[in-house]
């Protein structure tokens, strides 16, 4: 991905970035019209980044810029204010990784884009700790 | 609306086609089929298509293949909906003919996978997902149909055994199909202990990368000169959200409720009247998915029918009966021209070893992780 679309992207990648709209609904990624009562606008809002692990997988056969990375876990974490979100878990072992797991957000770096290309950090999750 | 019949089809054999280029395995399956047709001009050609440009380096199929076929000057393009893409230009050439635009209408469906090395071909089919939510994060389309899997082992009662069940009987289609990639007969067994791609989908739960073309010529019923021509009767097209995990029930697949109630709806059918059902067998899980949304298995229970052989040629609902994406290969933008040809094989009682006792089939495809399906009905006139 190029320069302006990562930047574009850092309110979301960083900071958990999505939108409330005026009936309660909660979307991640951010909305412009809401999927419930297709009403616009929609408010800026920030998620905890707190949830559970409504499922997962290990890759072994990665997408381009991913293979030095293999294997890694990735879930779909089901946020506790409502919305899921697809990411990479982290600080934990594949086979230690349960549907329900409680995990929380942290920042970390996604991947290179080569030796002269971009350092790309974003969210990913990792086991509640204590 | 006119009546509209496949007036002719043409596949080539899914295999690695090294020796052959992306406009030559075009023109082989369009001329098979314009020859099956009997025509002798054809008005327009729409191209499925889903990586051209990303593998090929390819792109304006539509005047690519009707200058390289003789076709120069009629209206050509390429539609694209991701790995439904064959099933959208199918679509738009039944609704030209139907509207009466156009008379005979060329829908080819061309794929080459093959050129370039896996890792690309995995980010390549990956750009049907979301890319700067999913795909961002190192999230394939097979870890997301392996976590959908995996999610839904954990709500129902199938096992993977039962899902492994889906290739074991596509495997066992492809035996008797001479385009099929793969013709050996294989066991559950032996597919779960292949090595794992995405836990818990295994390598020989995957379709094949591989390269192909099939296309079939529509034409108005009235202009078909045949005994039993073989029509579309339903086509509809629907959409869900970009991302899996922006569903309410990420294990409904709603595209492929609503284009199958609307393709049915047009066809004046219900499912009872269905003798046939290709679904887009990506993976077990989504052959499992499409079953229960299309109305063949209640939530939970798709994989069950794998499991009691009821998706077999002689089974209640025959699936894959050539193979599936699973054994015949799954070319992106061409599987769902293969669908088409396949189908109307099959109703033209010309489906050899692998004939049923048929009217009526639905064939569909989706695209990414069913952020659309497309879905048509064919039938004996």
């Amino acid at each position: 991905m190029e320069i302006s679309r990562n930047w574009r992207l850092k309110n979301q990648r960083y900071r958990l970035e999505g939108t409330t709209c005026t009936c309660g609904y909660k979307s991640f990624p951010p909305r412009r019209i809401c999927p419930r009562c297709k009403e616009n606008p929609q408010s800026v809002s920030q998620f905890m980044g707190t949830g559970r692990v409504y499922s997962h997988t290990t890759v072994y056969e990665a997408p381009t810029g991913f293979e030095d990375y293999v294997p890694y876990s990735v879930a779909l974490v089901k946020l506790d204010e409502g919305p899921m979100i697809s990411a990479q878990l982290t600080d934990i072992e594949p086979e230690e990784v349960t549907i329900g797991l409680r995990v929380e957000m942290v920042t970390r770096k996604l991947r290179e884009q080569g030796d002269t290309g971009l350092i790309i950090y974003g969210y990913k999750f990792r086991p509640v700790l204590g | 609306m006119r009546a509209v019949a496949v007036a002719g089809v043409g596949q080539v054999k899914v295999r690695e086609h090294w020796d052959t280029s992306l406009r030559d395995l075009a023109y082989q399956s369009i001329k098979e089929a314009v020859k099956d047709a009997g025509v002798d001009h054809v008005d327009a050609l729409y191209v499925g298509n889903m990586l051209a440009g990303e593998l090929s380096g390819q792109e304006h199929l539509g005047a690519l293949i009707s200058d390289y076929c003789g076709f120069n000057g009629i209206e050509a393009f390429r539609a694209e909906a991701a790995s439904a893409s064959g099933g959208a230009a199918l679509r738009q050439g039944f609704l030209s003919v139907a509207s009466g635009v156009q008379d005979y209408v060329v829908v080819c469906g061309v794929e080459q996978m093959t050129d370039v090395l896996p890792d690309k071909v995995t980010s390549g089919v990956s750009l049907a997902v979301d890319t700067e939510y999913e795909l961002a994060s190192g999230i394939s389309l097979t870890a997301l149909f392996a976590m959908l899997t995996q999610r839904y082992l954990h709500e129902g009662s199938c096992t993977r055994k039962d899902l492994a069940a889906f290739c074991v009987n596509a495997q066992k289609n492809g035996a008797g199909n001479e385009y099929a990639m793969f013709r050996r007969e294989t066991t559950a067994e032996f597919i779960l202990k292949s090595p794992v791609v995405a836990d818990p989908i295994r390598a020989l739960e995957c379709p094949p990368v591989c390269d192909g073309s099939a296309s079939v010529v529509l034409a108005p019923l009235e202009e078909v000169e045949c005994d039993t021509p073989v029509l579309i009767t339903g086509s509809a097209a629907a959409t869900d959200t970009i991302g899996l995990d922006n569903r309410k029930d990420l294990l409904v697949f709603n595209s492929v409720k609503e284009s199958t109630r609307k393709a049915l709806i047009m066809a004046g059918k219900t499912l009872e009247g269905i003798d046939f059902y290709e679904p887009h067998d990506l993976f077990p899980i989504v052959a499992a998915l499409s079953l229960e949304a299309s109305g063949f298995a209640r939530k939970g229970e798709g994989a069950l029918l794998a499991r009691n052989g009821d998706i077999a040629l002689d089974g209640k609902i025959p699936i894959t009966t050539m193979g599936g994406c699973k054994a015949r290969g799954n070319p992106g933008g061409a599987s769902s021209i293969y669908q088409a040809v396949e189908a109307a094989l099959q109703l033209r009682q010309k489906a050899g070893a692998n004939q049923i006792e048929c009217e009526a089939g639905m064939i569909q495809c989706i695209g990414g992780t069913a952020a659309t399906a497309i879905t048509h009905v064919l039938e004996v006139s």
